[in-house]
């Protein structure tokens, strides 16, 4: 008997992907953006912060312990909070994915900026480079692949919350799966939601993970040795 | 061109790091800040292109005062080399050799033809323009240092300690190769070492900085000859002192002709003239006597043993000194490379003599068992110094 109910739950996920495959769609791009919004407003207020602080290294600890403290919120309690100002609906999700994406990134790009050898910014600044030229021509190149980590860390977090975000009416693949809570028998109806959504979270680990690597200094150069020494081989 | 007025710099707590430095630094000299750490060498090089600024005093530059000067501008005119080397490595070496030319807004056929023009200066072949500074070596990537600091043509170069990280032949190598392009390039170089080895072979004049005093700024010679006080006497070292003494000779007086052929003859010729000379180096020059490379019994064995012409079997790289050199200098070279001989060349890089480890032998014979018996000790050290 076991074994049939196994099997009757995978033919109804199937059914259910036959039936509704645009609909589940809709619904996992919906939640992608919902998602990337808010990673996306994050980065473009956080990398400055992490630049700025990376300046201003007295500040440093304050904002990183802030955005530190957004994070021990819980998501669930956090998006009630912001539901009191912005009611129900998309906003109030972006607006938690945003506040939680900040620490990863923000942390990321203070830590790339930080951690780049000193010699190199003394180097460019003794040649000649202004300010803004040492953050565009040394300082952001070397850590461009640090603060993609960050973007991936809170993108994939955000993939997360964005499913809570279902029960404040945002839409996204969080839908099928409380539906899936809410109805006798569900599983199936669950798994056509969460297989999707965690499908969305390792589809952006990797995509994002290989723009890391194309970025980092380090990687580079062992690819460029190894490219040398097979040349080498060769001749 | 560079004077240098009453430079003071006090940090925190009231510690001054350069106290009251007046120096004057000519057109195309090669000055070197020597100390020991906390002299306030480096404080006084990094006030030159305002890196730090002084507390008070001035620094002139053609009759400017450099704290009117805008410092971005100011640091794009004087090259800077350091340590670290700092070349960046998301770079390729052709965009790191060609950095400052980039800020000053070059085209990019000038900058191509300036990073082709320089690496040929520092002896590596153009095909490493379009690698990454992680696949060169440390000496590489120095020499690729020192040939950024002159990218834009500018005429003075700071140099910070630039050799102090290499391994002893590769550092002695690039002293060389930067003492040349000095004197070719015609540069003022102001350069800070805690080797006085490095400071004695490079220098046009030596500024000796204790707790950020100048104790001394004197040509190498004088240095030697006379020591201000103590302190300089200590820091120079008493082997240095007795290798001084008067006796010392150039290596013009002791010289010997050496055996050379032109590059176009065939290798047969190069070899009959090998036998009917008895010698086992023959040096390669052009129709106007420059020095162009050697040839040894190497050069015919081996897979080189089919070429026909002196051009393809040739070795290119040649350790040489110039006209005027001491005696002890060569001596030192010749050990320290493990070399057989070395060729002697004048300023315009023709070959005029030749140093081999035989008629050294025959100088310190000549000194301590000839007509100089009254200086004999003291040689017999001066040699022994040499030897270790």
């Amino acid at each position: 008997m076991e074994d049939l109910s196994q099997l009757n739950t995978f033919e109804q996920l199937f059914y259910y992907f036959k039936e509704n495959g645009l609909y589940v769609l809709e619904l996992f791009f919906t939640h992608f953006y919902i998602s990337v919004y808010g990673v996306l407003l994050a980065a473009i207020i956080g990398i400055p912060i992490g630049i700025f602080i990376a300046k201003n290294m007295k500040l440093a600890g304050f904002i990183i312990t802030l955005a530190n403290i957004i994070q021990t919120i819980p998501a669930l309690a956090l998006m009630a909070m912001i539901m009191l100002v912005l009611g129900l609906g998309k906003s109030t999700v972006i607006a938690t994915v945003f506040l939680y994406s900040l620490l990863p990134i923000i942390k990321n790009t203070y830590t790339g900026i930080t951690t780049i050898n000193k010699s190199l910014t003394d180097a460019g600044r003794g040649m000649g480079m202004t300010r803004r030229q040492i953050l565009y021509m040394i300082e952001l190149p070397l850590s461009l692949s640090i603060i993609i980590t960050g973007i991936r860390i809170a993108l994939v977090i955000a993939i997360g919350i964005t499913a809570i975000g279902a029960f404040i009416g945002a839409g996204g693949l969080g839908d099928i799966i409380i539906r899936g809570t809410n109805a006798t028998d569900g599983t199936a109806i669950i798994l056509a939601g969460a297989i999707p959504t965690a499908l969305m979270a390792v589809i952006v680990d990797i995509g994002l993970g290989w723009l890391e690597r194309r970025f980092d200094p380090a990687k580079r150069q062992e690819r460029l040795n190894k490219a040398s020494i097979s040349n080498a081989g060769v001749e | 061109m560079l004077s240098i007025q009453n430079l003071t710099k006090t940090y925190r707590g009231n510690k001054k790091a350069v106290d009251n430095l007046s120096i004057d630094i000519e057109q195309g000299e090669f000055i070197v800040f020597i100390g020991t750490s906390g002299s306030g060498k480096t404080t006084a090089l990094r006030m030159i292109n305002r890196m730090i600024e002084p507390t008070s005093g001035k620094i002139m530059m053609d009759g400017m005062d450099l704290s009117k000067m805008n410092p971005v501008q100011l640091r794009r005119q004087i090259g800077y080399v350091i340590q670290q080397i700092g070349l960046m490595p998301h770079m390729t070496i052709r965009e790191n050799i060609t950095l400052v030319p980039k800020l000053l807004k070059w085209d990019k056929q000038e900058k191509d033809k300036v990073a082709e023009r320089l690496i040929g200066l520092v002896n590596l072949p153009t095909s490493y323009l379009d690698m990454y500074p992680a696949q060169l070596s440390g000496g590489q990537q120095q020499r690729i240092g020192v040939i950024r600091a002159l990218a834009a043509n500018q005429d003075i170069i700071l140099m910070d300690e630039p050799f102090g990280a290499l391994d002893p032949i590769t550092r002695d190598t690039l002293q060389d190769l930067m003492k040349d392009l000095q004197v070719r390039l015609g540069k003022t170089v102001i350069f800070v070492t805690h080797d006085m080895d490095e400071a004695i072979k490079l220098a046009d004049r030596i500024c000796i900085m204790h707790e950020g005093k100048v104790v001394q700024f004197d040509t190498p010679d004088n240095i030697l000859a006379n020591p201000a006080n103590d302190f300089v006497r200590d820091f120079i070292g008493s082997h240095r002192l007795i290798q001084n003494k008067p006796s010392v000779k150039i290596v013009d007086e002791v010289m010997i002709q050496p055996i050379s052929i032109t590059i176009e003859k065939s290798l047969d010729d190069a070899l009959r003239l090998m036998v009917s000379k008895r010698v086992d180096t023959l040096f390669v020059t052009d129709a106007d006597k420059r020095l162009i490379g050697y040839l040894n019994v190497d050069s015919f064995t081996g897979p080189q043993r089919t070429q026909q012409s002196i051009n393809e079997v040739l070795q290119r790289e040649v350790i040489y000194v110039k006209t005027g050199t001491k005696l002890q200098d060569s001596v030192r070279r010749i050990l320290k490379r493990n070399l057989q001989n070395i060729p002697i060349v004048d300023n315009d890089h023709k070959l005029i003599g030749l140093i081999t480890r035989a008629n050294i032998v025959d100088t310190i014979y000549d000194t301590i068992w000839g007509d100089e018996e009254e200086n004999k000790n003291a040689l017999l050290v001066t040699r022994e110094e040499n030897v270790q």
